[in-house]
C-alpha cells in the first residue's frame, strides 16, 4: 500500500514548492538595492583579463550594468535591442558576464556583436549574489553617485527601454 | 455583438462541461443508464459552443475589431490576414481558448469513435474529460477572458510579436496542443479504469491508439518548434533547453514510455499499475507545462505575461486534478494485481528498463528545469541551470536506453537466454562498431562522441535489419511473409529508424559544423567547408508591416555557382523590434546557413555576417517525422479498427498466438 501512495506524497511536496514559487515571481520582486549604492567589486575584464574594472571607475557617469551569459537563452532575445542602444551612444553599457566560461563568452560576443564598452567576468557568481541577481539577463541603471536607480529583471525590450530605462537615464543625465 | 456571442458561448460551454464532468460519472457509479447516455450529447454540445467561441474570436481578429482588448494587444491593421488568424493563439487568453477547443475536439472524437466500448466506460472517460474542461473554461472566464472589451476602442492594435509572424508558428502551437491535450484521453481512460476498478488488457487496447495519436502530434509539434528556432532565431541552434521547451519534452518522454508500457499491458497483462501511473504523469506534466508557461514562475523566451492571480488559479486546478487522480491511484492500484510473470531477461524486462530510463530522463529534465525554483524557495538564492547540466545527464541515460532499444524487438516475451541473444546480435553489433569506428575517419575527424553517436545509430539500424531478416526470410514465400507482419510491426520499425536518423543528425551536426563570423565589405568572400560565400551588399526592403534590409550572398563551390542566399534584417513598425531572418539552403547532406548580424558603423555598406555549414542537420527533423510516420502506421493496424464488442475476445487469442 505504501508504495502506491508515494506518487501522491511526492506531488504534494512539489505543489508546496510551486505555491512558494508563485510568491517568488522573478519579474515582480523589486530589488532591495534600489536607491542604495551599487555594491563594489573589482573583477577582471573579459577581453583583457590582466586589467580590472570596478564600479568606482564610473563615478560621475550614468551607466547601465547588464548581467548576461553565453548560456542564457533570453539574452539572445535581448541582444539585438542592446546592439541598437549601443549604436545610439546615449548611455554606456557595461557587461557582467555571469557564471560563464570566458572562452564561450568571447565567442558569443564575436558572433552576435559586442554592445558593451567592456565586460567583466564573474565566473563564480559571487558579485551576482551581492547584486541580488534573480536570473540572467538583468540590467541596472546606475547614477553619477554610483547609486542603483532602476533594475530590469528579464530581457530589455524596445518597450521598456522606451518607457522606463531611457527616460530614467535622460533624467539622471540632466541633473 | 460578435464578441459577446463568443463570451456567451464560453459560458454555455462551461455549463455543459459541468454537467459532463459530474452526471455521467454519477451515472456510471449508480448504474443509471440515462445519466450515462447523456455523456455523448453533452460532448457534442460542448464542442459546438467552443467552435462558436473560437469562430467569434477569429472573426474579431480578421475584422480588426480593436474594441476587443485581446485583439488590440495582439494584432494590427497592417498585419497580413494569415497572421491575424494565427494571432488568435498568439497570446495567453487566445491560446487558452485553443486549448479548450482542442480538448473539446478530443472529447468529441472519443464520443464518436467509442461505439464498441461499454457504456459505463464511455461515461467515465467523457466525464473525466469534461471535468478537465471545467477547469480551463473557468480559468478563462474568471481570469483571462479573450472577449474583454476595450472601451473606447483602440485606433490600431499593438501588433503580434514579430517572432510569431512566421509560417512555422502558425501551425506549431496547434500541433503541440493537440499532443498536450491528447494525453488527456489516455489520462481519462486510466482514471475511468481506476474508477471502475477494472484494469484489463482491453483497457490497454482501447487507450493505445489514442495515446499514439497524441504522441504523433506532440512529436511533430516539438519538431516544428525546434525547426522554427533554427531558422528564425538566427543562431543556428535547434534546441536550447529552455524551460518551455523542456515542458514539452517531459510529457513527450513519458508519452513514449507510456506507448511501450501500454503495449506490454495489452499483450502480456503486465505492468498495469505502472502504465496507469505513466498515463496520469504524462498528462500531469502537460498541465504543469501550461502552468510553467503562464505563471511566470520561471523566466523563458516563451513566457506569457505573468499574473500571480492566474498562477494561483491554475496551480490550484493542477493540485485538484493531479492530487485526486494520484489519490485514486493509491486507493485502487493495490487491487490491480501484477499480471503476467516474466523472467529477468525477456522482452518485458527490456521494455521495463527502457521505461524506467525514459522516466528517469524525464525526471532529470524536470529537476533541471525546476531546480532554480527549488533553490530559491529554500532560500539558497537564484540559480540557472544551463545546457551543460542537461548534456551531462541526458547522454549517459540515453546510451543504455538505445542499446536496449535494439534488443527489445528481438527478444521473446517471458524469457530469453542471454547467451542465445548475444549470439544472435553479435554480427549486428560488430558491424555497427566497425562503421562507428571508421566512418569518422572518412568524414575527416575522429572524436569519441561522434563514434559513440554513430555506434548507437547503426546499432539500431543493424538490429532492425537483423530482425527484418529473421522475420521475412525463410523457406516460405517472401511476399507472403511481408504481408503477414502487422502494420504496427512496421510502424515500430519505422519509428525506431527515426530515432537512428535523429541520432545521426545530432551527432554529425554537433561534430562537423563549421561557423564563420566575419565582417564583410561588399564584394568580400569567405570560404568555409569548401564553399565560397561572396557578399554582394544589403538593399532596403519594405514589407507589409516592417522595413529592413535584404542581403545578397552568392555561394560557389570550385567556381561553380551553388545558390544565392537572401538573409534579412527586419524592423517591425509597431513594436520596433529588430528581427533576423536567416537564409538557408537546405540539403540532404548539409545546410548552408547565412544570417545578417549588424551593419558596421562608419563603413561603406559592410555588415557582420554569420555563416554556418550544418552537415546533416535536417536529419534531426527527418528523424522526428519518421517517428511520427511510424506512429501513424501503427495505429492504422487492422486490429484497432474494431467494429463491435464481440470481436474483442477472439482478437485477444489471435494476437497472443501471433506475437508469442
Amino acid at each position: 500500500m505504501m508504495r502506491f501512495i508515494l506518487p501522491f506524497v511526492v506531488f504534494v511536496v512539489l505543489a508546496v514548492f510551486l505555491f512558494k514559487g508563485l510568491n517568488l515571481n522573478p519579474r515582480e520582486v523589486p530589488s532591495p538595492l534600489i536607491g542604495k549604492p551599487a555594491p563594489g567589486f573589482v573583477l577582471p575584464q573579459l577581453h583583457e583579463p590582466q586589467q580590472n574594472f570596478s564600479p568606482a571607475d564610473m563615478k560621475g557617469k550614468v551607466w547601465l550594468l547588464n548581467v548576461w551569459a553565453s548560456w542564457c537563452v533570453s539574452c539572445r532575445e535581448e541582444h539585438p535591442v542592446l546592439m541598437d542602444l549601443a549604436q545610439q551612444n546615449i548611455v554606456p553599457i557595461y557587461g557582467l558576464d555571469y557564471k560563464d566560461n570566458p572562452v564561450e563568452a568571447q565567442r558569443w560576443l564575436q558572433r552576435g556583436g559586442d554592445p558593451y564598452v567592456l565586460s567583466v567576468t564573474d565566473t563564480e557568481g559571487r558579485i551576482g549574489i551581492d547584486y541580488g541577481v534573480y536570473g540572467v539577463p538583468e540590467t541596472y541603471v546606475i547614477d553619477e553617485q554610483g547609486v542603483i536607480r532602476y533594475k530590469q529583471i528579464g530581457p530589455v525590450t524596445p518597450d521598456n527601454l522606451r518607457e522606463k530605462i531611457l527616460p530614467m537615464v535622460a533624467e539622471l543625465q540632466a541633473k | 455583438m460578435i464578441p459577446e456571442i463568443g463570451h456567451f458561448s464560453l459560458i454555455v460551454a462551461l455549463f455543459i462541461a459541468v454537467c459532463l464532468g459530474v452526471l455521467p460519472i454519477i451515472g456510471a457509479a449508480r448504474n443509471n443508464a440515462v445519466l450515462m447516455a447523456i455523456a455523448r450529447p453533452l460532448a457534442y454540445g460542448q464542442f459546438l459552443f467552443l467552435v462558436i467561441a473560437l469562430g467569434c474570436l477569429t472573426y474579431a481578429f480578421v475584422a480588426n475589431d480593436f474594441s476587443v482588448l485581446y485583439v488590440a494587444q495582439h494584432s494590427n491593421s497592417q498585419l497580413p490576414v494569415i497572421y491575424r488568424i494565427s494571432a488568435v493563439w498568439g497570446g495567453h487568453e487566445g491560446s487558452l481558448l485553443l486549448w479548450a477547443f482542442i480538448l473539446g475536439g478530443w472529447t468529441l472524437a472519443v464520443a464518436i469513435y467509442s461505439r464498441h466500448l461499454p457504456d459505463e466506460m464511455v461515461a467515465r472517460v467523457l466525464g473525466v474529460m469534461g471535468f478537465v474542461a471545467i477547469g480551463f473554461l473557468l480559468f478563462m472566464l474568471l481570469t483571462s477572458n479573450p472577449f474583454d472589451r476595450l472601451l473606447p476602442a483602440a485606433a490600431d492594435g499593438r501588433d503580434l510579436n514579430p517572432l510569431l509572424q512566421d509560417p512555422g508558428l502558425v501551425i506549431h502551437p496547434p500541433m503541440l496542443y493537440m499532443g498536450y491535450v491528447g494525453f488527456s484521453v489516455a489520462f481519462a481512460f486510466a482514471l475511468a479504469a481506476l474508477l471502475g476498478g477494472k484494469l484489463d488488457t482491453t483497457w490497454a487496447r482501447w487507450s493505445r491508439p489514442w495515446t499514439t495519436v497524441a504522441w504523433v502530434f506532440m512529436t511533430l509539434g516539438i519538431a516544428l518548434g525546434s525547426w522554427w528556432a533554427y531558422y528564425e532565431l538566427g543562431w543556428g541552434g535547434w534546441w536550447f533547453w529552455d524551460p518551455v521547451e523542456n515542458a514539452s519534452l517531459m510529457p513527450w518522454l513519458l508519452g513514449t514510455a507510456l506507448i511501450h508500457s501500454l503495449a506490454v499491458t495489452e499483450k502480456r497483462g503486465a505492468f498495469k499499475s505502472w502504465t496507469v501511473l505513466l498515463a496520469i504523469a504524462a498528462f500531469s506534466l502537460s498541465l504543469l507545462g501550461t502552468f510553467l508557461v503562464r505563471s511566470g514562475v520561471l523566466t523563458s523566451v516563451h513566457s506569457f505575461a505573468a499574473d500571480p492571480k492566474r498562477g494561483i488559479f491554475i496551480l490550484s486546478f493542477l493540485v485538484v486534478v493531479i492530487g485526486v487522480s494520484l489519490l485514486l491511484f493509491a486507493w485502487r492500484a493495490p487491487k490491480v494485481g501484477l499480471g503476467g510473470k516474466f523472467d529477468i531477461l525477456s522482452r518485458e524486462s527490456l521494455l521495463l528498463s527502457n521505461n524506467v530510463l525514459l522516466s528517469v530522463a524525464a525526471a532529470s529534465v524536470f529537476i533541471g528545469t525546476l531546480y532554480p525554483l527549488f533553490m530559491d524557495a529554500l532560500g539558497f538564492g537564484k540559480l540557472s541551470v544551463g545546457p551543460p547540466y542537461f548534456h551531462a545527464v541526458f547522454v549517459p541515460l540515453m546510451v543504455p536506453m538505445i542499446l536496449m532499444m535494439g534488443l527489445g524487438p528481438l527478444a521473446r516475451w517471458k524469457k530469453i537466454g542471454g547467451l542465445e541473444l548475444a549470439k544472435r546480435v553479435r554480427w549486428a553489433f560488430l558491424s555497427a562498431l566497425l562503421i562507428a569506428l571508421l566512418l569518422p575517419f572518412a568524414m575527416g575527424m575522429w572524436t569519441a562522441m561522434i563514434a559513440l553517436g554513430l555506434l548507437l545509430a547503426f546499432w539500431i539500424i543493424a538490429t532492425m535489419l537483423l530482425n527484418l531478416r529473421e522475420r521475412l526470410l525463410g523457406r516460405n514465400d517472401f511476399l507472403q511473409r511481408v504481408r503477414n507482419q502487422s502494420l504496427s510491426y512496421y510502424g515500430m520499425q519505422l519509428a525506431h529508424l527515426g530515432v537512428a536518423v535523429f541520432i545521426i543528425g545530432v551527432t554529425l551536426v554537433k561534430g562537423y559544423e563549421t561557423e564563420r563570423d566575419v565582417r564583410m565589405d561588399i564584394g568580400d568572400t569567405v570560404s568555409a567547408g569548401g564553399y565560397v560565400f561572396r557578399f554582394d551588399g544589403v538593399r532596403e526592403i519594405e514589407g507589409p508591416n516592417y522595413i529592413g534590409g535584404r542581403g545578397h550572398v552568392t555561394v560557389t563551390r570550385n567556381g561553380q555557382a551553388v545558390t544565392e542566399l537572401y538573409p534579412e534584417k527586419r524592423q517591425y513598425n509597431v513594436s520596433g523590434m529588430p528581427m533576423t531572418e536567416a537564409a538557408i539552403r537546405t540539403g540532404l547532406l548539409r545546410d548552408l546557413y547565412v544570417s545578417l548580424g549588424e551593419p558596421i558603423p562608419g563603413s561603406n555598406g559592410a555588415w557582420a555576417v554569420r555563416i554556418y555549414i550544418k552537415p546533416f542537420v535536417d536529419w534531426v527533423w527527418a528523424g522526428c517525422v519518421l517517428m511520427a510516420l511510424g506512429g501513424i502506421l501503427a495505429i492504422s493496424d487492422r486490429r484497432y479498427r474494431i467494429h463491435s464488442k464481440r470481436s474483442g475476445a477472439q482478437l485477444d487469442t489471435a494476437l497472443e498466438e501471433k506475437t508469442a
